[in-house]
């Protein structure tokens, strides 16, 4: 007989996403995803000032702030089509890359690794040898065997005494948990290890920014950031060197630990390469302008139908009709009024709430179009784009994390292991290795623009008569994030927001195809629906920025059971915030 | 004696956003000495670990389900706080009790906490206080304020 599991929101604040599958012989045959929050958050943004949406939107979400207020200059400065100084874009890119390669290192190691690692096992591990397979892989600085007896000593303190903390209600002991107990103790000590080097790219957030969380620095024409490389209290030398020594510091990390991290764990799930694909149409976006409107990019980005690396099809510019003109919104299976697809610039927030309706309206979340198909968003689309634009650093980490995982499985792991739930996964880590070495490379490009001494940070927009439209897109750390602005005499007339979970999460659409979520799911194992592991191994490898929990109710709609589970939520307010 | 005073919530849900206009008004009515700080923590979690470290006194103003009178003000200190404030609802969920618990397991957890909630009455979409927890907001800055003289720290009325 089948069976139903509802993975529903508890929370503080009811909302957030919801998963049903309804598993039969052991594996899930149909998956519905359902935001269960609405927010209407565009709706505050009528009538106000354009300068001010940034300001506004970066409170959607509570992990995601800063690309909200980048996407939303973006729009404004799309919809006056104007230049900005090539300062603020460096600027405004140090700030995105910080950004997502903190977000990327939280993601993996504190957010969802436990998934696969089991924490309790590791402290069964012999230290030497966790040291010898560590030594083995990568020349980090902590993996040492004093280093991993230290962890397990203090991971037994908090065992013995009943503290788990942060590591409890873990699935420990889980059937599909299949790390050696010294790959658990790796993973637990870099676990701690991450928990300090993440603070590092917060703090050149926070000094770029002014202030985090929610930078101060943007501005609808530029930044605010006021250069004087000899200056007290502004970007100054001292400040701009102690933002080097963290990047160094972060690249050290990334490239030692996280990608080899990854290759390692994912080469112990290898059979976790033929889950979770799901949607193969791929979209992302450039991102990193190098001139002031938008035209060059550090990173590429662009369509990529079907997986085929052949087929993908750049998107070259701010602005590009081939995005702007590409995207929709199908309100069928969400709960809003209104009928056929809409373009955001047309779009509709208007409620209309029924019950959760299998074959109806079943989801606070739109379902989004890109030329008229569902589309996957984040890390993997982003690398695939850039591995089709043979972008040379993506290639490269691209490689090694196939060839680390090979190295460690014994057996070779083909590119096209990407399209999975542990892809996403290797996906992320070779981003984020990526967009380390961006870091680098922007602030050395801020230092010499400074150097030859351009210190333009600011233009100043002017709005004319009438109406105008624009959009502002950016490729987030969870995929494309695009705001959508119709601006009439000056004030915000129509404001809409199609962040990345929106595309991932999406309900069927209008032609009732499952969303990204929901395909990915199907065919996923499901040792035992009281403990649903793998269904959130697979959620979690798309990082939803939403929260949930798990209840377990039988065909006939009882509640059977309540188990703790759930994705994550970066925090309890955030619903579809990136 | 370094006193962290954090407000946490979301401005744009009307009374969910408590925390962080407690912060704002707290800074307005208030000289505060350079050993307390102010951190608008807005929705934000692990982003929070570095300034919550190590600090002799935290302060949380939030909005806080009680089951209590829309604006009414609670207060709870260290040992009182983890029944209602730090159910962990998964080991994917970080909010903020999950910074405070790994600050435990990075030996930086604060040597006192102390808790004030605001009984909200609505959560909507919007960015203004209802006018019963509008009306709580100058009780909770007191409060505030009287938490860190109480703590040895001056603070004088601007």
């Amino acid at each position: 007989m089948s069976k139903r599991i509802t993975i529903d929101p508890i929370t503080r604040i009811e909302g957030h996403l919801r998963i049903d599958c309804e598993i039969d012989g052991g594996k899930v045959t149909k998956a519905w995803a359902s935001g269960q929050m609405w927010r209407g958050v565009e709706q505050i943004l009528l009538g106000r000032d354009p300068r001010d949406a940034w300001a506004i939107t970066q409170r959607i979400c509570g992990v995601c702030t800063t690309v909200h207020a980048i996407a939303s200059v973006r729009a404004v400065e799309n919809a006056l089509d104007m230049e900005i100084p090539v300062n603020a874009q460096y600027i405004r890119n140090l700030i995105i890359l910080a950004h997502a390669v903190h977000d990327h290192i939280v993601h993996f190691y504190h957010l969802s690794a436990l998934d696969w690692v089991d924490v309790v096992s590791a402290l069964k591990a012999d230290p030497a040898k966790t040291a010898l397979l560590a030594e083995s892989l990568s020349t980090w600085k902590g993996n040492s065997r004093h280093e991993f007896a230290a962890v397990k000593e203090r991971l037994a303190g908090f065992v013995g005494g009943g503290q788990l903390g942060v590591f409890a209600n873990g699935y420990w002991g889980h059937p599909a948990m299949k790390l050696t107990p010294e790959v658990n103790l790796l993973a637990v000590s870099h676990y701690l290890q991450a928990l300090d080097i993440q603070r590092k790219a917060n703090k050149v957030v926070a000094i770029l920014g002014s202030k985090t969380p929610h930078i101060q620095n943007v501005a609808v024409g530029g930044v605010a950031n006021s250069i004087n490389p000899d200056g007290q209290s502004v970007l100054n030398v001292e400040r701009l060197m102690a933002v080097k020594g963290w990047i160094d510091e972060l690249a050290d990390f990334v490239h030692n630990v996280y990608l080899v991290d990854v290759a390692a764990i994912g080469a112990f799930y290898a059979d976790w390469t033929g889950y979770g694909a799901g949607i193969m149409d791929y979209l992302s976006v450039p991102d990193l302008p190098l001139d002031g409107k938008g035209t060059q990019f550090a990173l590429p980005g662009g369509y990529v139908p079907g997986g085929d690396l052949t087929k993908f099809k750049p998107i070259t510019r701010f602005g590009d009709p081939f995005f702007k003109d590409g995207v929709e919104e199908s309100s069928k299976h969400a709960w809003y009024k209104g009928s056929g697809p809409l373009h955001p610039f047309k779009g509709e927030t208007e409620p209309e709430y029924t019950d959760f309706q299998d074959n109806g309206k079943y989801s606070w979340v739109k379902s989004p179009t890109f030329l008229g198909k569902p589309a996957q968003v984040g890390p993997l689309a982003r690398v695939l784009a850039m591995a089709a634009a043979k972008h040379a650093p993506t290639l490269k980490y691209l490689t090694q994390v196939l060839d680390t995982a090979s190295a460690v499985a014994g057996t070779k792991i083909p590119l096209a292991a990407v399209h999975s739930t542990i892809g996403r996964h290797a996906a992320r880590a070779v981003s984020c290795s990526v967009q380390v070495d961006e870091l680098n490379n922007m602030w050395h490009r801020l230092v010499d623009n400074i150097g030859k001494g351009d210190i333009d940070t600011f233009n100043k927009p002017e709005f004319p008569k009438g109406e105008i439209e624009g959009v502002g897109f950016h490729e987030a750390p969870r995929g494309v994030l695009s705001h959508w602005v119709v601006i009439d005499n000056g004030k915000i007339k129509n404001y809409q927001a199609v962040v990345p979970t929106t595309w991932n999460a999406a309900p069927r659409n209008e032609n009732d195809l499952p969303g990204p979520y929901e395909m990915s799911l199907l065919n996923n194992p499901v040792a035992d629906p009281e403990r649903p592991l793998e269904v959130l191994r697979t959620v979690h490898s798309f990082d939803p920025c939403l929260a949930c929990a798990v209840h377990v109710l039988d065909v006939d709609g009882s509640q059977k059971s309540t188990v703790h589970a759930g994705c994550f939520s970066p925090s309890y307010q955030c619903e579809i915030g990136s | 004696m370094r006193i962290v005073v954090l407000g946490v919530g979301n401005i744009l849900l009307t009374d969910e956003g408590i925390g962080v206009r407690a912060i704002e008004e707290l800074g307005r009515r208030y000289q505060l000495p350079p050993e307390v700080e102010l951190i608008d923590g807005g929705t934000s979690a692990m982003e929070l670990l570095d300034d919550l470290a190590n600090c002799d006194l935290l302060i949380i103003a939030d909005c806080v389900r009680a089951g209590k009178t829309p604006g009414d003000l609670l207060r709870l200190k260290d040992e009182e706080i983890p029944a209602l404030f730090r159910t962990k609802l998964s080991p994917h969920q970080v909010g903020l009790p999950d910074v405070l618990a790994t600050l435990v397991i990075t030996h930086e957890a604060p040597t006192h906490t102390v808790l004030f909630g605001v009984e909200p009455e609505s959560l909507a979409t919007s960015m203004s206080l209802t006018p019963v927890v509008a009306a709580t907001l100058p009780h909770l800055v007191d409060a505030i304020a009287q938490e860190i003289s109480a703590a040895g720290v001056a603070v004088t009325p601007c």
